[in-house]
């Protein structure tokens, strides 16, 4: 008896569980459909698997081109985050004067404020050091970065001030007598020991750069530099939605997030958990 | 000499990010006050007059930001509670020992890595056209109709794409709660007599209140400043009924140019997120036990 219920319960959650990935495989069977079809049954599995709506959905989307722009995006920010943020925090902690705890309170305070209470403002100093500065921080790559960073660091500095508090320094001490300067006791004892951090913050800002939309679509302008996000909102901005295109355009910029969660499921569900819970 | 040195790399180490940071985060957060007390519309070559507490007095009687904020405050209440009770019910499944739990994990935490824009344009299909086709095919109109053309269903619309995405996120957090807890004091509860119920509401739930601290504040900061869902499912409507704060105020500076003005609405918004979620925590924190 106790069997039979257990397994009814299982039933029920595994049904549950198909219930909940049920949009995704709406998304998935309607990209095959022609237009009839899809509006004759939208439940059923299409009757011909044609990649015909991939490509054009491809190619109005720019998809090769976007996916580009977002990899490039979120590789270079999440580097450079990753480095600044190990070396900012490892300092912090080993040199726990009054300036550093200000600097880790400021980093830490303002990671409460919206990105809607900043962008505006944010928008002028970027047109600012354009014009005035001549960088080209607005409609670029490089500015979009140059941002991330800036936004990514707070919480990065974070994670890293935690982890770094809990190994002993006297790995470092040892190094200091053999003769290491600090950027070698950094780079080549520190750092790598810093790895599990290290997992943790690329999966978090992975997981928010590439979905970034607001951020983006406000400082690129140029159609040849949109991330995938943005492509994605134009495509659907632009005409009444054709629904079987749509899909199609849906199912490309779902894929490369399976293949990320499939690849580093057990990274993600982990670094995931371990950046809620240090907060 | 070596003293010197060690500043060197304080400064070599520290500098960079702090000077991005600083240039990204902190001046415009200073400049924005100063934005706030000014009238303008955008263009760099027209006049920014300043209009000192004025923005902020209109604030209080800008009848579709009320609203806005009436929106918000009902999305977020209803959507933190649905979302907790979900993933926390996800969370015990999970970490009973039934053998489909890595199953279950793997299906529900998908969501939550695809963007809310997209998930909102996917949804914006089922909502529409598939109501629509079920409410036709079964006859159930009262229930299956095109949502999101009703101001209520809209915002219920909005309630239920955000759960779907975060529910399996909050119940990853609380597994690593349930998980930290000792099996020997489940055990001893358990030889006191204790049943499911009496173990999940008197032993368990007291030892993940730290679990609850975050779910809630994660849950409560993202649901109050939701943008990417609304911008692709609803859009706001019909007829601005489920535009949210943070859209109202990207609305009144980039569509309506209202820069000085839209800036106050977005310092209020942060002195909102700012007490709501620290009055969270505060609360909370106050109910941990230590163990």
């Amino acid at each position: 008896m106790k069997k039979i219920t257990r397994f009814i319960i299982q039933v029920i959650i595994i049904g549950f569980c198909l219930l909940h990935l049920f949009p995704i495989y709406i998304v998935f069977v309607n990209s095959f459909k022609d237009r009839q079809e899809l509006y004759s049954n939208m439940m059923a599995p299409p009757s011909e698997f044609t990649l015909e709506y991939y490509k054009l959905a491809m190619e109005k989307m720019n998809f090769f081109r976007a996916f580009g722009n977002s990899i490039i995006v979120t590789v270079a920010s999440i580097a450079i985050i990753v480095l600044l943020a190990s070396m900012t925090a490892w300092m912090l902690v080993r040199n726990n004067n009054r300036l550093s705890k200000l600097i880790f309170f400021v980093f830490v305070a303002t990671m409460i404020i919206p990105f809607q209470t900043i962008m505006m403002p944010l928008m002028q100093v970027m047109g600012w050091i354009r014009d005035t500065l001549h960088i080209p921080m607005l409609n670029t790559l490089g500015g979009l970065i140059y941002m991330n960073v800036g936004f990514g660091a707070s919480m990065a500095v974070f994670l890293y001030h935690g982890f770094i508090k809990s190994i002993p320094i006297s790995l470092e001490e040892a190094a200091t007598i053999d003769g290491c300067n600090k950027g070698r006791v950094f780079f080549s004892i520190v750092f790598p020991m810093l790895k599990p951090t290290t997992v943790t913050v690329m999966i978090l800002d992975v997981i928010w750069i590439w979905n970034d939309y607001l951020l983006p679509s406000l400082t690129l302008s140029d159609k040849a530099l949109r991330t995938i996000p943005l492509s994605t909102a134009f495509f659907f901005g632009q005409f009444t939605i054709e629904w079987n295109l749509a899909m199609a355009g849906l199912t490309l910029t779902i894929i490369p997030v399976i293949i990320f969660y499939v690849a580093a499921q057990k990274h993600i569900v982990k670094g995931v958990a371990a950046g809620a819970v240090k907060m | 000499m070596r003293k010197r040195k060690d500043k060197a790399w304080y400064v070599l180490f520290v500098i960079p990010l702090l000077f991005v940071f600083t240039t990204v985060v902190i001046v415009p957060f200073v400049i924005g006050i100063g934005y706030s007390f000014i009238s303008w519309d955008g263009m760099p070559l027209n006049p920014k007059t300043f209009v000192g507490f004025d923005n902020y007095i209109r604030i209080f009687s800008d009848k579709r930001f009320l609203s806005s904020v009436t929106h918000t405050l009902l999305f977020t209440v209803i959507s933190v509670l649905i979302i907790n009770v979900i993933g926390l019910g996800f969370a015990l499944v999970v970490t009973s020992r039934l053998r489909i739990r890595n199953a279950v994990r793997t299906m529900l935490f998908m969501p939550y890595l695809i963007g809310g824009l997209i998930l909102g344009y996917i949804w914006k299909f089922i909502f529409t056209d598939l109501f629509k086709m079920i409410g036709e095919i079964t006859g159930i109109n009262n229930i299956f109709f095109s949502w999101l053309l009703n101001p209520r269903y809209a915002l219920v619309a909005m309630i239920v794409v955000t759960t779907w995405q975060m529910a399996g996120y909050i119940m990853i957090i609380y597994i690593n709660g349930i998980q930290s807890i000792p099996e020997d004091v489940v055990e001893a509860a358990k030889v006191d007599g204790a049943g499911f119920w009496r173990t999940l509401l008197h032993v368990k739930f007291p030892l993940i209140m730290p679990s609850f601290t975050i779910c809630l504040f994660m849950t409560l900061s993202n649901c109050f400043k939701i943008f990417d869902v609304n911008v692709s499912l609803t859009g706001g409507g019909p007829n601005n009924s489920t535009e949210m704060m943070a859209m109202n105020i990207y609305n009144e500076i980039f569509s309506l140019n209202r820069y000085g003005y839209g800036q106050a609405k977005a310092i209020v918004f942060f002195i909102a997120v700012a007490t709501i979620t620290l009055i969270q925590v505060a609360i909370t924190k106050k109910r941990e036990v230590e163990m």
